[in-house]
């Protein structure tokens, strides 16, 4: 059942956010992330949770983990800069295994770069943005309902593996209006939240440093410590089929070439691919929604019969290098400037590529 | 093992089987005592329930005091103790979340949370322990260092004013604010005592001595109880929170004002419909 309703994809995040049980939202205002906190401010509140605007983005994400561990579902969203300060915050997460929603809508970079554009250019920063060996989960959406949805699933699956999950989205895709399809309550599949674990009349101890499984500190116990720390890798690196997500469209009659693409990117990649289809060639698409851990069985299999593979994406071709590392032949469409690459610019550069 | 405090330590701790990493002679151990006394002295008269008890901490030496303790505990980031306190306050407003953090980190890589979590009143009460350096990484120049002291990072002399962590929490409407030293052990239960029963927050800065790198390179002592004993030769009573060539120790505020849990959570309940609108 449900509605259908017509939303700006900011407010589907959001909606997706509470839907799934989001209680607790601390921020600080940044272009172009600020309509989710503005949302968040006058919805959260009446869902009965709690909106903080902080000091910074440090604040932000470590008021979340104390939310998260005292028990409320928790997000902080922001873009690039904040993103960029939030950094320790993950990886304490991570280590501490406290679940949290972490949304980077991504403007141009470095620095502050192009506040008001939309970029691709953080797709490295989520999977390696902070320091030390850890692996993470990034989910990216594809349109405003998947906005709704990806949030849903980004929380879920934070719940399932303990850990902070990254929703990278662009400032095009937050700021596009479009109709959406909002489920009843209890329609779609929500987790239970969960919190560090007790032990008798001992209540948690949650350690920043390499631990046990009580929390007790091993940092000085080289194999106790990386005994912990192959854990925290092992429960992402080995449900990598479970975790990660593709779409693929055009691919029943086993083209040679694909156009792979993720976010906004992927939606003229799409139209690309209709229009060479319309010209009679045959090639197929590939969409992302997971980028990590980077869902490398799947495009496999996917891309057996593939020889070459085009990446549009709004970077410097990032994401085009880890198809190369699957041994294929890639041509890599790195756009900068913070206009979206067109389906006639693609369109044009496959036409290069076609035999 | 004193057996009053066996019974509040998580079973390894109690066993023995594990010991906090404090150098001889430094003030931490000592504090931790008065914390555990205070909750038992509550405890004893009725008038506090551990079990709803939090503690957060920063990064530094004043990070490892509750580690032993069996209540809930969040090691947090450097600085970033204040924060994740007011997350857990404002989630849990019946919870009582207590803070122990070191003088570089809550008044240099936290100083920003400092101001604020005080401007907004949040319920969480911070043991300030200040040893005057940065004694985790072997003793570096910290904002309450005093002027012309020589550190590994100011071999020089130190050409930074020190800060005064009461005043400033004073000059931003904190509602409790004390200092004292850890040489004064009646004074600093009591006021720990009244730190857990306060509405709002609270400061209680405790003067600590770190016999390795405060006492042998900042004041040129390294016995823990001569450090102890200069600690209460530069400290005198007073009603002003002042920190120079004397600091001034004692209660120097305490009264109560509406909390930052008090008032989200009365706008949560004039808004909520109780479910997703």
């Amino acid at each position: 059942m449900g509605r259908y309703s017509l939303m700006m994809g900011s407010e589907a995040l959001v909606r997706g956010a509470i839907y799934a049980g989001i209680r607790f939202y601390a921020g600080y205002p940044i272009t172009p992330a600020t309509e989710i906190a503005e949302y968040m401010a006058q919805l959260l509140p009446r869902a009965g949770g709690i909106f903080v605007q902080t000091e910074d983005e440090l604040a932000a994400i470590n008021m979340a983990i104390g939310a998260s561990v005292a028990g409320w579902k928790a997000m902080v969203a922001t873009s690039g800069p904040g993103f960029s300060l939030m950094q320790e915050g993950v990886g304490h997460a991570i280590n501490t295994e406290v679940p949290l929603l972490i949304v980077d809508v991504q403007r141009g970079g470095p620095s502050t770069g192009q506040p008001t554009m939309p970029s691709q250019q953080d797709v490295m920063q989520a999977r390696y943005g902070s320091h030390g060996s850890y692996e993470i989960i990034v989910l990216s959406p594809g349109n405003v309902q998947e906005l709704f949805y990806l949030t849903i699933d980004a929380i879920n699956l934070s719940e399932q593996y303990r850990t902070p999950v990254i929703l990278l989205t662009e400032e095009v895709t937050v700021h596009l209006w479009e109709k959406i399809h909002v489920p009843d309550p209890e329609e779609y599949p929500v987790l239970p939240h969960v919190t560090p674990p007790t032990h008798g009349d001992e209540g948690f101890l949650l350690e920043s440093q390499l631990h046990d499984e009580r929390g007790y500190n091993v940092a000085n116990d080289p194999e106790l410590s990386a005994k912990a720390l192959w854990r925290l890798i092992g429960k992402i690196r080995d449900n990598v089929d479970k975790i990660s997500r593709i779409e693929v469209k055009y691919a029943g009659d086993n083209p040679e070439i694909f156009i792979a693409s993720y976010g906004c990117s992927a939606r003229s990649a799409l139209a690309a691919v209709k229009m060479l289809r319309q010209d009679g060639h045959k090639v197929g698409f590939l969409r992302l929604i997971t980028l990590w851990p980077f869902p490398e069985n799947a495009i496999k299999s996917v891309l057996r019969n593939a020889n070459t593979i085009i990446v549009p994406e709004m970077n410097s071709g990032y994401m085009a290098n880890e198809f190369r590392l699957l041994g294929l032949n890639v041509v890599p469409i790195p756009k900068l400037g913070g206009e979206i690459p067109t389906p006639e610019e693609i369109y044009s550069a496959v036409k290069g590529v076609l035999p | 093992m004193n057996p009053l405090i066996q019974k509040y330590l998580r079973s390894e701790y109690a066993q023995g089987k594990r010991r906090t990493i404090f150098c001889p002679g430094c003030g931490n151990g000592i504090i931790l005592g008065y914390f555990v006394r205070a909750i038992d002295e509550l405890k004893h008269e009725g008038r506090f329930d551990d079990s709803k008890l939090y503690i957060v901490t920063g990064i530094g030496c004043s990070g490892n005091i509750p580690v032993p303790l069996k209540y809930n505990i969040v090691r947090a980031l450097h600085g970033r103790a204040l924060a994740v306190a007011t997350g857990i306050k404002l989630v849990r407003p019946d919870a009582e979340v207590v803070a122990f953090v070191g003088d570089g980190d809550l008044l240099s890589i936290g100083g920003n949370h400092f101001i604020h979590t005080i401007r907004r009143n949040a319920g969480v009460k911070v043991i300030l322990v200040n040893n005057m350096l940065y004694g985790m990484t072997g003793g570096q120049v910290a904002p309450t260092t005093p002027m012309d002291a020589i550190t590994h990072t100011t071999p020089y002399g130190n050409p930074e004013p020190p800060i005064d962590a009461c005043r400033l929490a004073m000059a931003l409407g904190a509602t409790y604010v004390a200092r004292w030293t850890v040489a004064l052990s009646r004074q600093c239960i009591e006021s720990i005592k009244e730190l857990l029963l306060h509405r709002g927050f609270g400061l209680l800065e405790c003067l600590s001595q770190c016999p390795v790198y405060q006492g042998r390179y900042v004041i040129g002592i390294d016995r823990p109880s001569k450090i102890m004993d200069y600690h209460l030769k530069i400290t005198v009573l007073g009603k002003e929170p002042m920190y120079g060539d004397k600091i001034t120790i004692g209660k120097f505020v305490d009264y109560e004002k509406p909390t930052y849990e008090e008032i989200i959570w009365s706008m949560i309940n004039r808004v909520s419909k109780g479910g997703e609108s």
